[in-house]
């Protein structure tokens, strides 16, 4: 007899496991750490201290503050062109966390639903589809991420448009999976039988149990999407000036790494801060989600 | 176990003329590469005649028929830029990318298997805790950060190692380790939570039963075991390898497709990106198959099926 | 009935177990499971250890071997005698490299998963022989083995060397782990429910074959089992378990015929009887204690159908009711 699970709303489920949760050991600091680069997200312009592309040669190559010559005016220093290094990262911030928002909700999003066909119609649907899911992982990732640069203009939107086109596989294969062993409950034939339409089945008893998945899956993909995003943009691909991007500001540094060490360590510092952050959250929302999975 | 394999060569054959395809239509899409053969001003009669010259106005799937059977006799078009087969191109390129995945990849296995076996050995106490922190690191570090923090530290301040350029073992040195430090992360979970499990097993119990010493239990009896896991993704951690390859070779001057294909992809120079990324792939769907063919070797309840 | 329950003569213990103490310390607080026990096997005996799951008998025989779980277990008092050495001071390394598959082994419980899948049966079963310098060079291991594997009456054993463990059946692994215990001809088994998880035939051939080999070598054997009727066909003496204590032990005639404590009294109860009418099937109502806060008195008590005041006041000392049987109960104070 299987377990008949009746749909639940969302909201309560995930508030419920995150209380229960609580007392297994949320990451305080990485948790900080991130709410402070949603707040320098959402508050852009006002929140740097200096205009991120405010040229000023009489300052280039200022070391950050510790150094001889550093002040606290430019806290991290500036760059060749005397734009403030802590200016342009909080700005680079904003760039970031927007592709990264943009391409996991539309990848995971997409990527859920062609699972979700796959899963529940099965046969020859998901045979094509897992045929196309193995055809696209043949090709690696910036393979193909190149391939699509090399015909979609550069900047923000291309950036999100390769993430998801790339990254839509993982969240298919997953959830395709997890809808294969869902639709043998009881409760979904029940639907059937009720004569619900299959979107109403998919919408009020499917998806409600695959959230959980989901959230994991995009929590964790929060840290190899910045670092994608960023490896775009280091190439000249992803983001163009005048906007700002972590792999960018490394990308510019490099040309004159001999002169000022701290513009290529201080953006590099940024994305693994992040990176390191999302992914011990995602790593703990996992563990509270699915206790089962939890590592020792 | 012949059936097997053959069922996955097949696959890896349906894989590779997929790829081909996606890489035919995606490059098709940026519009009409005639504007970048021929200068602006071009008379129209030479367009169009260049035009049917290159098969341009045939429909899109005969291209890709005639793109297909051109690439069965090997070949791609000449590069835009170079005047050159584009095969010819990425051909004498694909090794140096192959050395460099196969010497990040050997890096990054020599890292993850002593930690992986060593926190799992000693499971909760601060080297576990090292361990783990280590790897939840490298998961942070883009690669190419990585490199240029090399090249910051052993290059430019201590003249150690050469920044660029290709040639002697001193050269892969730091483009090994840049490429094989992002998946040195995930290898050591995969090891050490088999490890885990293996220790914990009936026959390891046995094996003590029987008087073997520790580290013949852990690295013989146990390590065989808990390797499996870790074999059985090798196929995917050396994707990774190819795909990361591509941004390590530009900060280094690696002479490897990646850095070919990249550098085309800015001259729109299509014949090339199809053949780069086309190798990869199959250099990608030949390594699974290699994996799939060691399973058999590594794990003898699979030699008789 | 069973021909070797005739005693062997009084030699000198191979094993002596005195107050054994082997805490688990978990999370959830600390386990007493062997609380106290204190046995002896001798030589050619099969000692029974018998009792319900749960009341310590297996973590007895993990002591003994020192394969307590890790971490976590820990032997926190008593003596471990094997020919008169304790084992219970000496490191890990002196134990494997000295004691472990050389004079004291254990053949375990499952042998489908007591294997390793990925080595062949050749290398396990030699193991022993190459670990404890018995034999030197791969011909000579290799020799061992096969002498081993034929031993155990595992038929073309050379060419079963290079087979794996998936290649043999439930029976004939078992037959391998045994091989592998009593390679180096150890002076002590313990066989923790050898046969539970096989067929009931392939249980009778593994008994015989443990019996044979005690007669050539005189080992002693600790047997654990669940099932009285298998302790009855095989065992010289049975100790009963409960609850981390040894409750009764004795002859094994004895032990069935005259019963003394009510929990052996109740287990051999429970046992359907061919013939009987059919009626209830006889269970021992209740849970045993827990062993993390066990009560101070006897702890059977709670179930006991013969429970006096003074059974939850203290704890029986062991009476001797007759000469190589005792009791820990109340009712047995009086003398015999």
């Amino acid at each position: 007899m299987n377990n008949a699970a009746p749909a639940l709303p969302p909201r309560g489920f995930i508030l419920r496991t995150l209380r229960a949760g609580r007392a297994r050991g949320f990451p305080w600091v990485p948790a900080l750490l991130l709410a402070l680069v949603v707040l320098a997200a959402l508050g852009g312009g006002a929140v740097t201290p200096h205009d991120p592309n405010g040229l000023n040669l009489g300052v280039a190559f200022r070391p950050p503050f510790w150094q001889a010559k550093g002040s606290w005016v430019y806290p991290l220093g500036t760059d060749n062109l005397g734009r403030d290094i802590l200016s342009r990262i909080i700005a680079g911030a904003r760039i970031s966390l927007i592709v990264a928002f943009y391409a996991i909700v539309f990848s995971g999003g997409v990527g859920a639903l062609i699972g979700m066909i796959a899963g529940y119609f099965g046969r020859a649907v998901d045979a094509f589809i897992m045929r196309v899911v193995d055809i696209q992982m043949s090709i690696p990732a910036l393979a193909l991420a190149l391939v699509f640069a090399a015909v979609l203009p550069p900047g923000l939107g291309t950036v999100i448009v390769v993430i998801v086109v790339t990254y839509w596989t993982w969240y298919a294969r997953i959830i395709r999976s997890e809808i294969l062993s869902l639709k043998e409950r009881d409760y979904v034939a029940l639907a059937k039988v009720a004569g619900c339409g299959t979107a109403t089945i998919f919408l009020r008893h499917l998806l409600p149990n695959i959230l959980n998945t989901l959230l994991v899956l995009a929590s964790l993909q929060v840290g190899q999407v910045i670092i994608f995003e960023a490896s775009l943009s280091f190439l000249g691909l992803g983001i163009q000036t005048p906007d700002v991007s972590w792999g960018l500001m490394l990308a510019d540094a490099r040309a004159y790494i001999t002169n000022a060490w701290w513009a290529i360590t201080m953006p590099g510092f940024a994305i693994m801060l992040t990176c390191l952050s999302s992914n011990l959250v995602g790593d703990w929302l996992r563990d509270t989600l699915d206790p089962r999975r939890r590592q020792l | 176990m012949l059936g097997f394999l053959a069922r996955r060569v097949v696959l890896g054959l349906v894989s590779i003329v997929g790829a081909s395809v996606v890489i035919f239509i995606v490059s098709r899409l940026s519009g009409d590469p005639i504007v970048l053969l021929l200068p602006i001003e071009a008379p129209p009669a030479l367009i169009a005649a260049t035009r049917q010259a290159m098969g341009l106005d045939e429909p899109l799937w005969m291209q890709y028929l005639i793109f297909a059977g051109k690439a069965l006799t090997g070949d791609f078009g000449n590069s835009y830029r170079w005047q050159m087969p584009a095969l010819r191109l990425v051909l004498e390129r694909l090794p140096a990318t192959v050395l460099l995945a196969l010497a990040a990849l050997s890096f990054s296995i020599l890292l993850a298997v002593p930690l992986g076996v060593l926190s799992a050995v000693r499971r909760g106490t601060w080297v576990d805790s090292l361990g783990k922190g280590f790897a939840m690191l490298g998961q942070a570090m883009p690669n190419f950060w990585v490199g240029l923090l090399l090249i910051l530290v052993l290059a430019i301040q201590f003249n150690l190692l050469p920044a660029y350029g290709y040639g002697t073992a001193a050269h892969l040195v730091m483009p090994a380790i840049a490429l094989g430090w992002y998946p040195v992360a995930a290898q050591t979970r995969v090891v050490r939570s088999a490890m885990l499990d293996v220790l914990d097993s009936d026959y390891i119990r046995t094996g003590r039963a029987v008087g073997a010493p520790e580290w013949v239990l852990i690295w013989k009896y146990a390590f065989r075991n808990a390797a499996i896991p870790l074999v059985t993704m090798l196929g995917v951690y050396f994707a990774a390898m190819l795909s990361g390859a591509f941004v390590v070779e530009v900060i280094f001057a690696w002479p490897g497709v990646g850095r070919t294909v990249v550098e085309a992809v800015f001259s729109r120079d299509f014949p090339v990106v199809q053949a780069g990324v086309f190798f990869t792939s199959i250099l990608f769907v030949l390594s699974n198959l290699l994996v799939d063919l060691s399973y058999s070797l590594i794990d003898p309840r699979i030699r008789n099926e | 009935m069973n021909p070797a329950a005739q005693s062997p003569g009084k030699a000198r213990p191979v094993l002596r177990v005195e107050n054994l103490r082997t805490h688990l310390f978990l999370n959830r607080g600390v386990v007493r499971a062997v609380d106290g026990v204190s046995l002896e096997v001798a030589e050619s005996e099969i000692l029974g250890l018998v009792g319900e799951s749960g009341c310590g008998k297996t973590m007895t025989c993990l002591s003994i071997l020192r394969l307590l779980p890790r971490p976590g277990g820990r032997i926190v008092a008593g003596r471990i005698e094997l020919d008169g050495t304790d084992l219970v001071p000496l490191s890990d390394r002196e134990m494997a490299r000295d004691w472990r598959g050389r004079r004291v082994s254990m053949v375990s419980q499952d042998p489908l998963t007591s294997l390793n899948p990925v080595f062949t049966v050749g290398d396990q079963v030699g193991a022993p022989f190459r670990y404890h310098g018995l034999a030197r060079g791969r011909a000579a291991i290799r020799a061992a083995a096969t002498a081993a594997l034929r031993r155990v009456r595992i038929p073309s054993p050379e060419q079963r060397l290079n087979q794996f463990p998936h290649h043999f059946s439930g029976g004939m692994r078992q037959r391998v782990v045994s091989a592998m215990a009593i390679a180096c001809v150890p002076r002590l088994l313990v066989a923790d429910e050898p046969t539970s998880n096989l067929d009931v035939t392939i249980q009778v051939q593994m008994m015989e074959l443990y019996r044979d080999i005690q007669r050539e070598t005189g080992l002693g054997i600790i047997l654990i089992t669940h099932d009285l009727g298998v302790a009855a066909g095989l065992c010289h003496r049975v100790a009963v378990m409960y609850a981390g204590r040894i409750v009764e032990s004795g002859p094994v005639h004895t032990i069935y015929k005259a019963p003394l404590h009510p929990y052996t009294q109740a287990l051999l109860n429970s046992i359907p009887k061919l013939g009987q009418k059919r009626g209830r099937l006889h269970s021992i109502p209740g849970q045993p204690p827990s062993l993390i806060d066990p009560p101070p008195g006897c702890r059977f008590a709670p179930r006991c159908p013969q429970r006096m005041e003074r059974c939850d006041l203290s704890y029986p000392p062991e009476f001797e009711r007759a000469p190589g049987h005792r009791v820990a109960c109340w009712l047995a104070e009086g003398g015999p």
